[in-house]
């Protein structure tokens, strides 16, 4: 046994995108919380999980895209998602990839904000002639970000709820076993990694990646007919 | 402390009417709004610079020079000039010219510009944003310091033997703002030269806004101008005022639900509690602004948005009026109370620095 008090404690952060109440997709999202959670405590680190529901940021986030700003309430959610040590990102799949509402918030986090963060995709959808979206569309998303994405992402159609989590080619337990053992093997294995603070750690301006220019070494020529009165040039 | 207005200078359509200025109606709009600026005892007027629709002021310097010549006191500024897709030999000159024409009465504050395809036209690359603010400044401040200049950089053809006229008058460059939303590159480049930082503060929650001077501040001492208390500050502000808070948040609520800036997004009272905005009477539009100085210190300047939106000229007028009887003689006084002597004033030409003492001392 682990001693909790002195074990490692690594943040999970779970972004769902679904739109129900109860929604599937965040049925999902809490079972693959949950089997990470299992898998980074077999690991001796306690996980701290915090679920979004996107749905409660909606108007937020479509102001934030008008006004260039987040509201308090959606800085909160941002900075949670940056300051996290692993991603759980879940959509519903419509229209053949993830949702708007989806795309709207990783829109907003900024761009290196995910470089290296331990994410694992998953999406739901009504058949499972759409599972291969989260390769197609999600996977390239989180490509682009920089996540350090695992090999197993999850897919759940509406049928893979009533197999029981046993199926020819793997059901939906063992996809979720699969993937959030992957997803705890990646965050046990990296650091945590502070968010930096560009106000508080400037690049200094004369270590700043200028253009290269030449100065004058002797200081300022000076041509005496252009001298300003009261100068004091010759 | 200086108090002033600030004019992007976009057409855009009164949304109760429908009906948008002409760019003629518009240009000598923002003219009519610095002569009133000046006449109702304003210290500055800034104008934006755009070279795309639906804006006017292409050529900031031919307008404050035009300004100049039909006032006496007022300070021209503008909001701002691009540092980045003009050839900083030409600001030299430009607003050297217009520093002369002026009797000293110019500064300016410089921006990057945030229209991706303005900086193709311009020969320039958005990517090299901060890389152009840097160089192209780096240059201009040595063109109005040194009167012979040979200087290479890697996004400008060098200059070997250049001298920029007209000098600057009587060898004192324009004070120059460095303005930035969202960069701590530029708060640190204001800080490095010791200029002034402007925050425009009318997008951003107030921590935002002081985080970023914080960081001027700090790193102004760093550079060795003197205490963070010292350094040259400016903010932006946006109001709307009417004699009680429900009329003034009546009339300008379709003004706000089809502005550009924030149109279709939350709402009037949400976006005033997010941000700087004040929409109300005189008196909350002078305890918002006293605020501002819990944000960020005692600060130098403090600049208003009013011309936009679609907001017809004559309100315009009126608010400024209101500005100029009701709101910044209190914020005067109400500045000047407890402001330590020693923090400083922003800089003035010294010719006018001089015709203001002139004016002060007792005939």
């Amino acid at each position: 046994m682990t001693d909790r008090a002195s074990s490692p404690s690594r943040s999970l952060v779970v972004v769902t995108a679904g739109l129900g109440v109860p929604s599937s997709t965040r049925l999902l999202a809490d079972r693959l919380a949950a089997a990470t959670e299992r898998h980074l405590a077999d690991a001796g680190i306690d996980a701290r999980v915090e679920v979004v529901e996107l749905r409660d940021h909606a108007q937020d986030l479509t102001n934030h895209l008008l006004t260039g700003f987040p509201s308090p309430k959606l800085q909160a959610v941002i900075d949670a998602v940056l300051a996290a040590d692993g991603l759980i990102a879940v959509s519903p799949i419509f229209s053949a990839s993830y949702s708007g509402l989806f795309k709207l918030f990783f829109d907003v986090v900024e761009r290196d904000g995910l470089a290296g963060k331990p994410t694992l995709i998953a999406a739901t959808g009504g058949t499972p002639r759409h599972s291969l979206a989260i390769e197609h569309a999600i996977r390239p998303l989180f490509a682009y970000l920089n996540a350090t994405v695992v090999a197993t992402g999850v897919y759940a159609a509406a049928e893979d709820w009533g197999t029981g989590g046993v199926a020819a080619d793997g059901g939906l337990v063992e996809r979720i076993d699969r993937a959030a053992d992957e997803l705890a093997a990646a965050i046990a294995a990296r650091e945590h990694q502070p968010v930096a603070d560009p106000f508080a750690d400037p690049v200094p301006f004369e270590g700043a990646a200028l253009p290269a220019r030449t100065r004058t070494e002797a200081g300022p020529r000076t041509r005496p007919d252009l001298a300003p009165p009261g100068s004091g040039a010759a | 402390m200086q108090f002033g207005v600030f004019s992007v200078g976009d057409v855009t359509p009164d949304p109760t009417t429908g009906r948008a200025p002409t760019e003629a109606e518009r240009i000598q709009a923002m003219v009519t709004i610095a002569l009133k600026v000046e006449e109702v005892g304003l210290d500055v007027f800034a104008s934006g610079e755009h070279h795309n629709p639906p804006f006017v002021p292409s050529s900031p310097t031919t307008m404050l020079g035009y300004i100049a010549a039909r006032t006496e006191r007022l300070i021209l500024s503008t909001a701002t000039t691009l540092i980045t897709t003009n050839d900083p030999v030409k600001i030299a000159e430009d607003y050297a010219m217009l520093q002369h024409l002026a009797g000293g009465r110019v500064d300016l504050m410089l921006g990057r510009g945030n229209t991706g395809p303005v900086y193709p036209w311009f020969g320039q690359d958005i990517r090299n944003g901060i890389a152009l603010a840097y160089e192209h400044y780096g240059l201009l401040h040595r063109l109005w310091r040194e009167d012979v200049v040979d200087w290479e950089g890697k996004l400008r053809t060098p200059l070997t033997a250049f001298t920029a006229v007209p000098r600057p008058l009587d060898g004192v460059p324009p004070f120059v703002w460095h303005g930035s939303i969202r960069s701590p590159e530029i708060a640190e480049q204001a800080a490095y030269y010791g200029d002034g930082f402007f925050h425009n503060n009318i997008f951003w929650p107030a921590d935002h806004v002081r985080r970023m001077v914080d960081l001027y501040r700090r790193r102004f001492e760093h550079y060795g101008h003197g205490p963070a208390s010292h350094a040259i500050v400016g903010l932006g502000g946006q109001v709307f005022m009417r004699d009680n808070s429900q009329e003034a948040i009546r009339e300008f609520r379709p003004y706000f639900d089809h502005a550009p800036v924030y149109g279709g997004g939350p709402s009037l009272e949400d976006y005033m509690e997010q941000t700087p905005l004040t929409v109300g009477s005189p008196q909350q539009v002078i305890d918002r602004t006293l605020g501002f100085r819990d944000v960020v210190g005692n600060y130098q300047r403090q600049l208003f948005l009013l011309d936009h939106a679609g907001l017809p000229l004559p309100i315009v007028l009126e608010q400024i009026d209101m500005l100029g009887e009701l709101v910044v003689p209190v914020l005067r006084r109400e500045f000047a109370n407890g402001r330590p002597t020693d923090v400083p004033d922003a800089p003035l030409h010294p010719r006018v620095a001089a015709s203001r003492e002139l004016e002060a001392s007792p005939a």
